[in-house]
């Protein structure tokens, strides 16, 4: 017989289950990869930009401010700088990967044809002080977007260029603040619910107010009548959140408003949750003032690990008087504008001034217009009506394994709020998160808001098909369930994530900022 | 809609597991009066993928793109080339889709990243820590001074007049509400920089001397001068880096004795964008960690005693100690960080060097073509990338003929000190990699034609 | 030496005209572990029920208030490096600062170790 298969191959399955977890010589796990930092893999003088030939000395004239050496920075070539990021890139879990259901945070997928238009040479490749002739283009992006937030919210008037919610919330104070002065009764005092997010009372804290907290009534929300005693002269506005941060629509917004219009104070809305109403009704109808609209929220702008964002206000007739500028106007005759310094003693006298360098995010700008465009409004109004029924769904497919302290309350809107409450004894709402980590999902805020202890708030978003959240709720069932028995193994959960819990006490107490030589 | 998956089969069967007769139930919270039926006024109903772009792509064409012409704008934002890998990269999903790094078990690329620009920042700037993004230089600048305010506990803000007018313009509105005493210079058209004006404005009251490097003109301040002086009566050193490649030539203000470098880092990996989103730096000593505003990332280990990240000293920020935090701060620049993190890796420190070196030199050649024309000169005595030129007639006259001669030749000093007469006739012109020597002598040739 | 207690968990130990005030065993187990003390300034004056102190945890930052009124006199020193001596030794090495007090009346309102170990219990 001739050999058919010189090579010697065969095909063999080995026997599962033997060796699993032996180390390996590379620290590696298959596609579990382990990366370096890039101070211990490049060195100062590699360089993965080829760069004109060296053009010399420089000018004479400017020796004296020259570094001694070149910055001790590694450099890497290319293809080692794509090898290092691609392969801490699979550290990281991302909406991509699955359902990323962080409440307050609305995690839905990102349209790629806005990342594709965002990156339009006429958008992207701008400078923001060329000639206005030369961008027309840009302020009407900024324009058309703008009156799409003004017409979606009820409100006349909106500052585009906050940078993220934080910096919307201090825009809107600022116009309060700026209004008061200038009807002569500056005010002292803003109210903030003890359930609104921490960015609240630190923006009031930052614009140079002081903060008082407001209770909360036993079903979740703002207690109408306590914030009435509470206001007067002093009072110069409210932070309310709508929906409120226990995922509760604050059914008194309208009396709240009213009261505190009688007063002669202002309501600033945090914005934050507006993916659930938006499309079903308008601030501008619940008398609110202000909004910030995070754009890398309700419109989809993509998180990015942490930012950029981006915080346009919307804000009512008696505030518009004092925005910020720039901002864009279009005129009669179509052509649209820039106002800037240059023109504000004219155009917008009472504004409060600029709270940032040039215009805003543009870039956010870009991808926010083309999701609402794509919507539409009869889409907008949908993903509110999805984004509510899928927490709805999460709500009533958990509630009898997790306590959900305002689960009577009425349905919820775009979050399903649960607490620790039931679980065996030392076990707690870190070991639910961890454990959903080892099921492959990304696990829903914790321990906020503060006002619930041990707070789960789960906001899946209208972008979760139903089998998808099928998988997610089995998923927390069965961790819930784990929870309940006390199973050992969730304390030390996860098991399955590119690392285990992490010391954060450590990181605190000497905390190492930087990379040096020798701090390993 | 493209981008809901639900079914009306899947609503049917969600609502009957809720108990819910109809959507409608879900919204009875919200009063009926005030409910919205039907379409929304003067919002459009939705749009095709190919409507939306060729939408999006009509506004776009509408612009002059900093590409298509010969472009001299810096002034803050300055154009560099971006490698291809750069936006490649950050365009991975699990960087892109990523939140904030709240579960560091899950998160380890995004604060890896974070923890490797935190120390390419700090290395750069010269300072032992920097934090992990701010959203822009001038919001960056604003926190720096409200950080002087708290370390030192007082409440006078020396601003040198090379400050750029947007980062002067933020601190006056938010001082304006604060109430920190600002003493602003003006700027003014020497060929040196303020520093000795700077340096006796500095009083025992001061927090903090702010002093651009280089200054908005393109003008070099003394930073140990200033720092010597300001440090001699108390005062902190707040340094701001509008153009960080200048950093690749000039010596670090940390080394020069800055107590506080903050800075823009568009200029490294995030490109123009009609000026947002950027990227803010914050670098500074380590003895000021627990006053620095911002998210930070520190290292660590986990359970199995691996090193791993996780962001740290969170009681600083508003999350937790809400008003007492050092800043409102929330959602930063993380992206753009990225970006910037990538390009520098790209670059190392020698490459930022060489960077830094071409960009100066077609400054050079730039400022030498142009003060070859009759009754234009140069106010710098020495410069970086960018230069202020003096022109025998209005600058933004001249900046809009220009334009229509298909020339972006620079910022005009009254488009960001407008009313100021004095600036009136000042140009700033800045070149970096991209400007190509047939761009220098079209820009000559048009200005010569301008001017003639 | 007398020690006394507040219900927001600081003690207070008087010798003379000084007293040392520290947080009880009690607070630093609900604080968790203690990642940084912030400490007033020597020399400073403070007022009964001033926050003087801040002690931070990793997900928290508390408040210390002033037992007394007096002039801060000193801190202590191994809490720079070691803020864990507040969760090892609450009531003994672990201690903040040193007063001297303005008006020892104030004592008066203060708990004994009793009164507070009911007062504990009954939280």
């Amino acid at each position: 017989m001739n050999a058919v298969n010189p090579s010697g191959w065969q095909p063999s399955m080995g026997r599962a289950g033997e060796g699993g977890d032996a180390p390996t010589a590379s620290g590696d796990k298959g596609l579990m990869l382990e990366e370096p930092l890039i101070f211990e893999l490049g060195v100062a003088g590699n360089c993965g930009v080829d760069l004109p030939d060296d053009p010399g000395e420089p000018d004479p004239a400017l020796a004296k401010f020259l570094r001694n050496s070149a910055p001790n920075l590694p450099g890497l070539s290319e293809p080692e700088t794509v090898r290092h990021y691609t392969r801490l890139s699979r550290q990281n879990y991302g909406i991509d990967l699955g359902p990323f259901p962080l409440g307050s945070c609305t995690m839905k997928h990102n349209p790629r044809l806005n990342e594709k238009v965002a990156r339009l040479p006429g958008f992207a490749d701008v400078h923001p002080l060329q000639p206005q002739d030369t961008v027309t283009g840009a302020l009407e992006v900024i324009n058309q977007l703008a009156m799409l937030l003004c017409k979606l919210t009820g409100m006349p008037g909106v500052a585009m260029s906050p940078k993220a919610g934080a910096h919307g919330e201090l825009c809107g104070i600022l116009c309060i603040r700026a209004a008061l002065e200038a009807r002569g009764d500056p005010r002292e005092v803003i109210l903030v619910p003890e359930s609104a997010h921490g960015t609240n009372p630190a923006t009031a804290a930052f614009a140079g107010y002081k903060v008082e907290s407001i209770p909360g009534t036993a079903d979740g929300r703002v207690d109408l009548e306590a914030l009435k005693s509470r206001l007067g002269p002093d009072v110069a506005g409210v932070m309310i959140t709508n929906p409120n941060t226990c995922g509760l629509f604050e059914r008194d917004m309208k009396a709240i408003s009213d009261a505190v219009h009688a007063a002669g104070g202002y309501v600033y809305c945090d914005g934050a949750n507006f993916n659930a109403i938006v499309g079903k009704v308008r601030p501008g109808d619940l008398g609110v003032d202000a909004m910030h609209i995070n754009l890398h929220k309700t419109f989809s702008t993509p998180h990015g690990g942490g930012g950029p964002g981006s915080g346009p206000v919307v804000l009512s007739e008696a505030l518009c008087p004092f925005g910020p500028i720039p901002y864009t106007a279009k005129y009669e005759d179509g052509s649209i504008r820039l106002i800037e310094e240059e023109d504000a003693a004219t155009e917008h006298p009472q504004g409060f001034g600029r709270m940032t360098a040039f215009h805003g995010q543009m870039g956010m700008f870009t991808r926010a217009l083309a999701y609402i465009l794509s919507h539409g409004g009869d889409g907008l109004k949908q993903v509110a009506e999805d984004a509510v029924l899928n927490a709805n769904y999460v709500l009533r497919s958990c509630q009898d394994l997790l306590a959900s302290p305002y689960g009577e309350s009425g349905p919820c809107m775009h979050e399903a709020l649960f607490d620790e409450t039931g679980l065996a004894e030392g076990f707690s709402t870190l070991d639910i998160a961890k454990g959903l980590i080892d099921e492959g999902f990304h696990p829903m805020t914790v321990y906020f808001p503060l006002v619930v202890r041990g707070a789960m708030l789960v906001e899946p978003t209208e972008t979760e098909s139903k089998a998808g959240l099928d998988r997610f709720i089995a998923s927390l069932r069965a961790v819930a369930s784990r929870a309940r028995e006390g199973q050992e193994a969730l304390h030390s959960a996860p098991h399955y994530a590119p690392r285990r819990r992490l010391d954060e006490t450590r990181a605190a107490r000497k905390p190492v900022l930087v990379w040096k030589e020798e701090s390993d | 809609m493209r981008y809901l998956p639900l079914t009306e089969g899947d609503r049917a069967a969600m609502l009957d597991v809720i108990g819910a007769a109809s959507v409608d139930d879900l919204f009875v919270d919200i009063p009926a009066d005030l409910r919205l039926s039907g379409p929304i006024e003067g919002v459009p109903n939705h749009a095709s993928e190919i409507a939306v772009d060729a939408h999006m792509a009509r506004l776009a064409a509408k612009n002059v793109s900093a590409g298509q012409v010969p472009f001299f704008l810096g002034a803050g934002a300055y154009r560099h080339h971006i490698p291809a890998s750069v936006d490649h990269l950050i365009q991975r999903g699990e960087f892109l889709t990523a939140y904030t790094p709240y579960q560091p078990e899950i998160a380890q690329g995004t604060l890896q990243v974070l923890f490797e620009f935190q120390t390419q920042v700090a290395r750069l700037f010269g300072t032992d820590i920097a934090n992990a993004s701010m959203y822009d230089g001038s919001t960056a600048c604003w926190e720096a001074i409200q950080m002087a305010g708290r370390l030192t506990r007082r409440s006078r803000v020396v601003i040198s007049g090379g400050l750029h007018a947007h980062y002067v313009e933020v601190a006056r509105t938010m001082a304006r509400f604060t109430k920190e005493n600002l003493a602003m210079l003006a700027p003014s058209l020497t060929a040196q920089p303020d520093d000795a004006e700077v340096i006796a404005a500095v009083d025992d009251e001061t927090a903090c001397v702010v002093v651009q490097y280089p200054d908005v003109f393109g003008r070099i301040p003394d930073l140990a001068a200033i720092a010597e002086a300001a440090q001699a009566k108390g005062a902190l050193l707040v340094v701001v880096v509008t153009e960080p490649v200048a950093l690749g030539l000039l010596e670090a203000p940390g080394n020069l004795g800055a107590d506080i470098v903050v800075g823009e880092g568009q200029a490294l990996g995030v490109g123009l964008q009609f000026g947002g989103p950027y990227l803010g730096l914050f670098g500074c000593r380590e003895k000021f960690v627990r006053q620095m505003p911002g998210r930070v990332c520190g290292q660590t280990v986990d359970a199995a005693g691996k090193r791993g990240f996780v962001l740290t000293l969170s009681t600083r920020e508003q999350h937790i100690r809400r008003e007492k935090a050092t800043s409102n701060i929330c959602t930063n620049s993380g992206l753009c960080a990225l970006a910037f993190s990538i390009h520098l890796t790209l670059l190392g420190g020698e490459g930022l060097a060489g960077l830094a070196r071409v960009c100066h030199a077609q400054t050079r050649k730039l400022v030498a073509r142009l003060t070859q024309i009759e009754g234009v000169s140069c106010l710098n005595e020495a410069f970086f990338n960018e230069a202020t030129i003096l022109l025998p007639a209005s600058a933004r006259e001249t900046v809009r003929e220009l334009a229509e001669k298909g020339v972006l030749g620079g910022v005009a000093a009254t488009r960001l000190y407008p009313g100021n007469e004095a600036l009136e006739n000042a140009l700033l012109v800045a070149s970096t990699e991209l400007t190509s020597d047939e761009d220098i002598a079209e820009f000559g040739k048009a200005l010569q034609g301008v001017l003639a | 030496m007398t020690r006394y207690f507040t219900e927001e968990h600081e003690w207070i130990a008087v010798e003379g005209e000084t007293g040392t005030v520290g947080i009880t065993d009690y607070a630093q187990g609900q604080l968790g572990d203690i990642t940084f003390v912030e400490l007033p300034e020597a020399g400073s004056e403070v007022k009964k029920a001033d926050s003087v102190s801040v002690i931070d945890s990793v997900k928290a930052a508390s408040d210390i208030y002033a037992p007394v009124s007096g002039t801060v006199s000193g801190v202590n020193p191994a809490l720079e490096d070691e803020p864990e001596m507040v969760n090892s030794d609450a009531e003994g090495a672990g201690w903040l600062f040193k007063l001297t007090l303005s008006d020892s009346s104030e004592l008066e309102g203060l708990m004994d170790a009793d009164a507070y170990k009911s007062y504990v219990d009954g939280l």
